[in-house]
């Protein structure tokens, strides 16, 4: 059977389908399982970081050399010709494209990587598009939330921190709105989650409540989303008068389900406190190993038509 | 007098009705009616019978094709268009909001993409009441005042 994701771009988390996202999380579980070492030998991937990233960057790589892929690419915008020279994005993406079988990019800015995958007919996937989209880490987190709970659907999912500007919790919040799971949304109100966002979920009929601590619903959690709260948005004064509400320690786990599992897109600060890291909980340094899976599953779908997961 | 005036016949062309106030001069620059050398008429803050004020254009041997009509939707979503041919309309019609607009307004969003690289501004209407747009590129959602349109 053919793969609908074949040769297709990954650009925005809302262009795909429940059934998109659930062959993308088959293939992941399934490469984690079966490494496919040679699923892509021969094939030359781009790996173009118009902004810097590390993460993102060594994870795909990594992704591509697991599947005997080779990359090339460039690491910082600020060596390139289209920096130094001021030439467009769109020339820029015909030349790479056309050495390449697929093309992963990051860009500091919005809608970057759809107007890439208009001049260029190979598959590209976005790394990042300023604060728009960064749909691989939306998939390695769906990935992880079905490893860790063996579905998707119905779940209770807790997102803490700064839920306003984190496109992280926006992409997941939306996919996830596609399994009828319950939001409980954990911020400071400066950083509450976006109203677009909430009437969105209110269409789809998904609930979701709003909370100023997380030990107001962390017992009845599966999964608990942390991000940063970032100091700078705040005084020193009302910082910490704050932040204690959004800071997870292990005495906070005492009565959870035991199914629970702590993520957190990493890089955390202090609102993991290390103590959590030894309890049965704590799950994001897995998480961001699943990162390699989830960008390799990515690739074999949309290099090739007729990869079968290993159920 | 006032209703006189507001409807004196032209005796080829179209005269655009039931725009809101202050959108006239918007609509005269959009379509670069400025530069023409068609005689044009334009009535502003004319009084409506509800009280209400609104603006109104006619210009001589001039017609809009089904696009044109719909842009004109971006600045008076319930204006009507008369065609006009030897002094009597002969087609009336109200203007459709499109399900997009394609090279007619600039990206709100200064960080876009768009407004660096040879593409044309996309946006997909999300909200017809409020007029609310989404950006092709940025996949960000703006209600109709934030945007500027391109020259």
């Amino acid at each position: 059977m053919n793969n609908p994701l074949y040769q297709k771009n990954i650009i925005s988390i809302a262009d795909l389908s429940r059934s998109d996202l659930e062959l993308i999380l088959q293939t992941a579980h399934s490469l984690k399982q079966t490494p496919q070492p040679e699923l892509l030998k021969n094939k030359v991937i781009a790996s173009c970081f118009f902004e810097a990233s590390t993460r993102t960057r060594l994870s795909f790589e990594t992704a591509v050399q697991r599947l005997g892929g080779s990359v090339i690419g460039f690491d910082s915008g600020g060596n390139t010709s289209l920096a130094q020279k001021g030439e467009t994005l769109a020339d820029s993406v015909k030349i790479i494209a056309s050495y390449a079988d697929a093309f992963f990019m990051r860009h500091p800015q919005e809608g970057a990587a759809r107007l890439a995958s208009e001049f260029t007919s190979i598959p590209v996937i976005n790394g990042g598009d300023g604060s728009n989209q960064h749909p691989t880490q939306t998939l390695l987190d769906l990935f992880t939330i079905y490893e860790t709970q063996a579905t998707l659907d119905n779940l209770n999912i807790a997102f803490v921190g700064d839920l306003k500007y984190g496109r992280t919790v926006h992409s997941l919040a939306q996919a996830l709105s596609l399994f009828n799971c319950n939001f409980y949304f954990i911020s400071p109100e400066a950083l509450a989650m976006p109203d677009y966002i909430l009437e969105e979920l209110k269409e789809r009929n998904i609930n979701f409540s709003l909370h100023s601590s997380i030990e107001d619903v962390v017992d009845d959690l599966d999964i608990l989303y942390m991000t940063r709260v970032q100091k700078e948005r705040f005084d020193e004064t009302e910082y910490q008068h704050m932040k204690s509400a959004f800071l997870l320690n292990a005495d906070m786990l005492n009565n959870v389900r035991d199914n629970l599992k702590v993520l957190h897109p990493l890089p955390r600060i202090d609102e993991i406190n290390i103590d959590v890291d030894e309890t049965p909980y704590a799950y994001y340094f897995q998480q961001a190993q699943n990162g390699v899976f989830a960008r390799q599953a990515l690739l074999a779908l949309l290099l090739t038509n007729h990869f079968q997961a290993n159920a | 007098m006032q209703k006189k005036l507001q409807v004196e016949a032209i005796e080829q062309g179209s005269v655009i009705d039931h725009i809101p106030a202050q959108q006239g001069v918007k609509i005269l620059k959009f379509f670069k009616f400025t530069q023409t050398k068609e005689k044009i008429t334009i009535g502003l803050n004319l009084a409506t019978h509800n009280g209400e004020s609104k603006d109104l254009i006619k210009i001589e041997n001039t017609f809009f094709n089904d696009q044109q009509a719909n842009q004109l939707a971006l600045f008076a979503p319930n204006a009507t268009i008369n065609q006009i041919k030897d002094f009597k309309v002969v087609n009336k019609f109200q203007v459709q909001l499109p399900s997009s607009f394609i090279g007619v307004l600039a990206c709100p969003n200064s960080n876009c993409i768009s407004h660096n690289e040879p593409v044309q501004t996309r946006f997909y209407v999300l909200q017809k009441n409020t007029l609310k747009l989404k950006c092709h590129y940025c996949e960000k959602s703006f209600e109709r005042g934030t945007f500027d349109e391109l020259d």
